[in-house]
């Protein structure tokens, strides 16, 4: 019994945080929009049954969705865009994590901090300040004109590279922390075993190190990914208007359009795209897992 | 038909393979090694010997690469390998943690080395297959170091270091995470292996019946220098200073100051009142001087009766008994409030014990059957 009650938990949470919602979303995406309070058809009605009530829904939305190119475009540019800056956080981050994991066992904790710290000031301000950065006559124009290496500010604000800039920004932490787990756990004795058997020390990492840090790399990739598929408040602040993404598209309809119905297709695309890397990110830490024991 | 003895180290003409001439290696203000001059031959199986933190570990890292001296040099094979980098190095060390690949199998383990000599593909095939013949791991080749057991990982990386054919082996506390029983199998399966491969093996250890057991020759350090190098017997039956017969094995320590009695005889006169012990010595000693007799326990005899005709004679009070099994130390107090350990083989069931707590014994031991070393 007392079992029983344990398993329960995480699934009364998972029912009522995640699958309610969704199943709220995904019933508002079979609706129709309309000008009312709550903008969209049909409403429950005790008096009229449940028959009558499932008989009006369709999948009107989701083949509007299918027609209409701006949708398929946005997905697929979002598909780019988290693409892109997975591997360039992967390329900023793993260097850091390396060095991490290789300081001296006391400056860590505070190296961690470094990685941390960002976290402490609202991720809203932090997004902002680069506006400030690279702005045309932001600090980063300033300084570039001052050193005479341009003549005119570059246009970086309002450009897909500002978001490439802001993802990698933010989400450097969830790739450097689980790439730093793997490779603390790593013996050094292993490296040295490696050069002993003739590799040098390039070889040694692309042999050694970095197929022991696999699981932490794969990880670091989609904590990245996941949330950047999805990402609004950076595309929106710090891109253009031609910086298609998906996030945006999805807060348009609801706040803009107030098209709910719309909407909440797009979200449950969205969600049925990420589906695919949550799978595979949870069979990543299984087998990370279990290759501990 | 004589078997010719295996004594390189006698042999004037013989080629070190390995030498360290002076070699000093600070850390820090740490010196981890002190002015260190060392010779092993080839086909050696030599053992590193002594209490951790006395730089056995250093050497052999400075033998593999890892550390460079900071003063002195070391030639491998005539040739100063200071400039050489750990991944050019004809050695190979066997680490103490094993440091197995646990991304690869036990074969492609075995294969790394190979592989990145750029060994033809056949020819690793046939290298790995005989080296795992050799440890006997051939069921175990697919596997990954973590699904197989302690004494298994041990054999792999053997086998991985040997793979190579080194010139030198090192071999850092290789049977430390060994149980007892495994461990004293796996000894003399190293010996058969350094037999039949005839590589050089280093070996670094704390545990002196390992070494005494699998080396041809002991070098017996401490803080950073080397007290004595010598066959395990020597380093056993003629231990040159207080140090080394201390650390080997039990042994009773008598100072005092010696007197010449002629033919290599001293007299120890041990105690004041007390009648002086006679040892005979290679070493020469001054009249006065200050001298330690060491002599191990078994080969202090035990028995009821003063005996007969023997150069050494003492009468105690037996203390304590330690009970081992196959031999009973006895710990008798002498009337001077010394203690000495005697040591006899348990011949005979434990219920017909000659000799009992409190009992009176005497204890003798003839003039040779010890040695005086220097204070």
């Amino acid at each position: 019994m007392r079992r029983l009650l344990l398993i329960a938990i995480p699934y009364v949470w998972l029912a009522a945080l995640f699958l309610v919602p969704f199943a709220i979303v995904l019933k508002i995406s079979l609706s129709d929009a309309a000008i009312a309070m709550p903008p969209y058809m049909p409403q429950f009605d005790w008096t009229e049954g449940i028959g009558a009530f499932l008989g009006e829904l369709d999948f009107e939305n989701f083949t509007f969705l299918i027609e209409d190119s701006l949708y398929w475009k946005s997905y697929l540019s979002s598909l780019q865009i988290a693409t892109t800056s997975m591997l360039l956080t992967l390329l900023v981050g793993y260097p850091i994590a390396y060095g991490m994991a290789r300081a001296p066992e006391e400056w860590r904790p505070t190296l961690m901090m470094l990685v941390i710290l960002p976290f402490w000031t609202s991720f809203l301000i932090r997004v902002y300040a680069w506006k400030g950065i690279l702005a045309n006559e932001g600090f980063l124009n300033q300084f570039l004109m001052w050193t005479g290496i341009v003549s005119d500010p570059l246009q970086i604000l309002n450009t897909t590279t500002a978001v490439y800039i802001g993802i990698v920004y933010t989400y450097l932490p969830f790739m450097i922390l689980p790439i730093y787990a793997a490779l603390d756990r790593m013996d050094d004795s292993l490296i040295e075993a490696a050069e002993d058997l003739g590799c040098s020390r390039m070889s040694a990492f692309w042999l050694v190190t970095v197929p022991l840090s696999k699981s932490g790399i794969i990880a670091g990739c989609f904590l990245v990914f996941i949330p950047a598929m999805g990402e609004f408040v950076i595309p929106s602040l710090l891109g253009g208007s031609d910086t298609l993404m998906i996030g945006k598209v999805l807060w348009e309809e609801f706040f803009s359009n107030r098209d709910w119905p719309v909407a909440s297709a797009v979200a449950v695309i969205l969600l049925m795209i990420l589906v695919v890397p949550i799978v595979l990110f949870q069979r990543n830490q299984q087998k990370e897992q279990e290759a501990d024991q | 038909m004589a078997i010719p003895v295996f004594e390189p180290w006698n042999d004037p003409q013989a080629k070190p393979l390995i030498q360290f001439r002076n070699v000093t290696k600070r850390f820090g203000d740490f010196t981890a090694i002190d002015d260190l001059t060392i010779d092993i031959y080839e086909r050696e199986f030599f053992a590193l010997l002594g209490p951790s933190g006395c730089g056995k570990t250093t050497m052999m890292r400075m033998l593999a690469g890892f550390e460079n001296p900071t003063e002195g040099k070391i030639f491998l094979a005539g040739q100063d390998i200071a400039p050489v980098p750990p991944n050019k190095r004809a050695v190979n060390m066997m680490f103490q943690s094993y440091a197995l690949f646990p991304h690869l199998s036990v074969w492609e383990n075995i294969a790394f080395g190979l592989k990145r000599e750029g060994m033809p593909r056949n020819e690793i095939n046939t290298r790995v297959e005989e080296m795992l013949r050799l440890t006997r791991l051939e069921k175990f080749a697919r596997r990954k170091p973590h699904q197989i057991s302690g004494g298994q990982r041990q054999r792999v990386a053997l086998a991985r270091s040997l793979a190579k054919a080194p010139k030198l082996l090192l071999l850092d506390e290789p049977l430390g995470a060994l149980d007892r029983k495994l461990r004293e199998e796996t000894q003399f399966e190293l010996m058969d292996i350094q037999e039949k491969t005839g590589t050089t093996f280093v070996i670094v250890t704390h545990d002196q019946e390992e070494a005494m057991t699998v080396a041809s020759r002991v070098a017996v350090m401490d803080n950073g220098r080397v007290m004595q190098v010598a066959t395990p017997a020597d380093i056993y039956e003629a231990p040159n200073s207080v140090y080394v017969a201390d650390f080997i094995g039990d042994v009773n320590l008598i100072e005092g100051p010696v007197t010449a009695i002629g033919d290599g005889t001293y007299a120890l006169n041990w105690r004041e009142g007390a009648a002086p012990l006679t040892a005979k010595s290679q070493n020469t000693f001054s009249d006065g001087q200050t001298a330690h007799l060491a002599i191990r326990p078994e080969k202090v005899t035990i028995s009821a009766e003063k005996p007969e005709g023997v150069a050494n004679a003492v009468q105690g009070k037996v203390l304590d008994i330690a009970y081992l099994g196959n031999l009973s130390t006895y710990h008798v107090e002498l009337p001077t409030g010394d203690i000495i350990k005697a040591q006899t083989a348990n011949t005979r069931r434990i219920s017909r014990r000659a000799f009992t707590w409190e009992d009176t014994v005497w204890l003798s031991w003839t003039a040779t059957g010890g040695v005086l070393l220097v204070d």
